[in-house]
């Protein structure tokens, strides 16, 4: 199998706190891996270090088979790694189609002057929301984010990791603010996606979509990676087990 | 009133309270003067000078507090700006005419890149507070002012410089036509390219740009300098306009500046402004400062009348985002 990510003994050091020691982990071509762990354990870090938000202290990165130095979350996106954040990140002053095309504009011209192409920014996240069958009303499309819901908020960043047909998804607890028929949606995506060929990495503390979309987890606990198993080789008591006692 | 109009109200309460100063200045000459206000050329073109130089300050000030900035220097790199222009003129023969201009131009937009880089480097490197570097700045600049005029103002003879200063082109100050000038390039810039979208992110939620891919240590580096070069060309005017160069030109606008860009509708905490709006505050600004010499009480009321805008200003950034439907903790 081909393996697109090797993080290799990675290690990330907040004042006081080791939020990543020594952690490695890797994952195939269209491949969905789940990180578990307990609040703090180190996913939102380590997921972090992939998008190239932290630099690790120690250890690489190996994405289709290059070293990265991914110090900088615009090399990431170059090299086809999308990432949906657990706090989001979105420009709440900013429209839904402004957010999705964030640092990457599409440009026309009018009167032979270069602007950005606002309409095409609207009508390409009516798609992206359509696809994800997460309802935003058309007039709040042009409201800034601030004042959609949480989960009408979450379907954008989902759709902004989406929209650019990510080689490697990762996905912080994407579906945590959002309904039940919401949830369905977008663990029907991750399925489907698989199916693309996009490897994904999905952090969620719900066993239940763990176990239903997953091929294989990685549990953190305390920084330190206490368990790797393949999903049809395991069950919840197990996983549980090791997040609690490693 | 339905919330529709208050809305609407909210919006533009400055175009409305610009429209209000401007009928009672009329109302007033026509009564007590038995003359008129408004079409007065004299008075038209007076306003609009008084404006020109607070506005180009206030351009660049408007795209640094959208980005969730400040720069609180502009007002003593404007003085530099002008001391260097005159200085550099001066020093070359009267009889070069526009190339001296020229020169003098290059120099200072030169020259002006430094504090802008010293600024940004400050603030997107070092992580250094915008309000406490640029205060840093705003004592170099004033400083470096002075010490390059020695103490003076410069006064400067050329003829072109004279004919930019003083002359007009269909009627209209060249002071104000390059004010308009920069206006239409800025407002483009802001509303229409990458740019000025980063702006806007940036003051919206640093992060969210950050992990987009925006440069934004690049971006905010940009920003000062624009910010000082919008600065520098405030202070050449203020050369050509009066021949000469003087350190402290820019310093009863520093405060003027910043006042138009929040009565404009920019928001303290950043993320939301317009250079329309900033237009129409430097304009506002501008009619109460002339507008009480010209109903002849004690020119010192300027101050609290300007003052008082300034809260009003703030008081309706509040309670729009309220009107707007978007989320507060209260
Ligand atoms: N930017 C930061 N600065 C300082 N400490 C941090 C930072 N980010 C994370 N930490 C610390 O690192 C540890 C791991 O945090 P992390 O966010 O990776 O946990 P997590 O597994 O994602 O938890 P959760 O399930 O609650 O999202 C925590 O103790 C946290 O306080
Ligand atoms: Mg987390």
């Amino acid at each position: 199998m081909n393996k697109v990510l090797d993080v290799k003994s990675v290690s990330k050091r907040f004042g006081g706190v080791q939020a990543l020691n020594d952690v490695s982990i890797h994952l195939n071509e269209g491949e969905v891996l789940a990180l578990a762990g307990d609040n703090g354990a180190g996913k939102s870090t380590l997921i972090k270090v992939v998008s190239g938000v932290y630099h690790p202290d120690d250890g690489n990165i190996i994405f289709n088979n290059e070293n990265i130095q991914l110090d900088n979350p615009r090399f990431a996106r170059e090299k086809g790694i999308e990432t949906i954040y657990q706090d989001l990140a979105l420009a709440d002053n900013l429209n839904v189609g402004a957010n999705i095309f964030l640092g990457r504009e599409p440009m026309t011209t009018k009167l032979g002057v270069p602007i950005i192409d606002r309409e095409l920014m609207l009508s390409e996240s009516k798609k992206v929301l359509k696809n994800l069958e997460i309802n935003i009303p058309e007039s709040s499309l042009e409201e800034p984010v601030g004042k959609l819901s949480g989960g009408q908020r979450q379907a954008v960043a989902i759709g902004r990791a989406l929209y650019w047909n990510a080689k490697l998804l990762i996905m912080d607890e994407p579906t945590a603010a959002l309904g039940v028929p919401e949830q369905r949606n977008v663990m029907d995506l991750i399925k489907k996606l698989k199916e693309q060929k996009v490897s994904i990495i999905f952090i969620s503390h719900n066993l239940t979509d763990i176990f239903q979309a997953s091929d294989r987890i990685v549990v953190l606990r305390r920084g330190i990676k206490a368990g790797e198993r393949i999903i049809s080789e395991t069950n919840s008591d197990e996983i549980v087990k090791l997040m609690v006692q490693g | 009133m339905n919330s529709k109009t208050l809305k609407l109200i909210s919006n533009f309460w400055n175009w409305i309270f610009l429209i209000f100063i401007l009928i009672f200045l009329e109302g007033w000459a026509r009564i007590v003067y038995g003359s008129t206000f408004l079409l007065n050329p004299f008075v038209l073109q007076s306003v609009l000078l008084f404006t020109a130089a607070p506005l180009l300050i206030g351009i660049g000030q408007t795209f640094v507090i959208i980005s969730g900035g400040i720069d609180l220097s502009v007002a003593f790199a404007m003085g530099l700006a002008s001391v260097i222009f005159a200085t550099v003129i001066k020093s070359l023969a009267p009889e070069l005419g526009y190339i001296a201009v020229l020169i003098g131009f290059g120099v200072t937009c030169l020259v002006m890149l430094i504090p802008g880089f010293i600024n940004g480097t400050l603030i997107s490197r070092l992580n250094v507070p915008p309000f406490i570097g640029t205060l840093g700045m705003y004592g170099v600049a004033r400083g470096t002012g002075y010490l390059t005029a020695d103490g003076m103002t410069v006064p400067v003879n050329n003829d072109f410089l004279f004919y930019l200063g003083t002359g007009k082109i269909f009627g209209i100050p060249i002071p104000v036509l390059v004010a308009i000038f920069f206006v239409i390039i800025a407002h483009y810039i802001l509303t229409y390219t990458k740019f000025g979208q980063y702006t806007y992110a940036l003051g919206g939620n640093r992060q969210a740009a950050i992990r987009s891919g925006i440069n934004v240590k690049r971006h905010i580096l940009l920003l000062y300098m624009l910010c000082a070069f919008c600065a520098g060309i405030a202070g050449m005017i203020y050369t050509a306009r009066f021949s000469a160069g003087a350190p402290q030109a820019g310093e009863p606008l520093m405060l003027d500046a910043i006042a138009a860009v929040f009565i404009g509708g920019a928001s303290f905490f950043g993320g939301s402004g317009k250079i329309i709006g900033t237009v129409i505050g430097a304009l506002i600004i501008a009619v109460i400062q002339f507008g009480i010499v010209f109903i002849d009480i004690k020119p010192f009321w300027q101050f609290v009348v300007v003052g008082i805008v300034i809260i009003v200003a703030v008081i309706v950034d509040q309670s729009k985002n309220k009107l707007k439907g978007e989320r507060t903790d209260e």
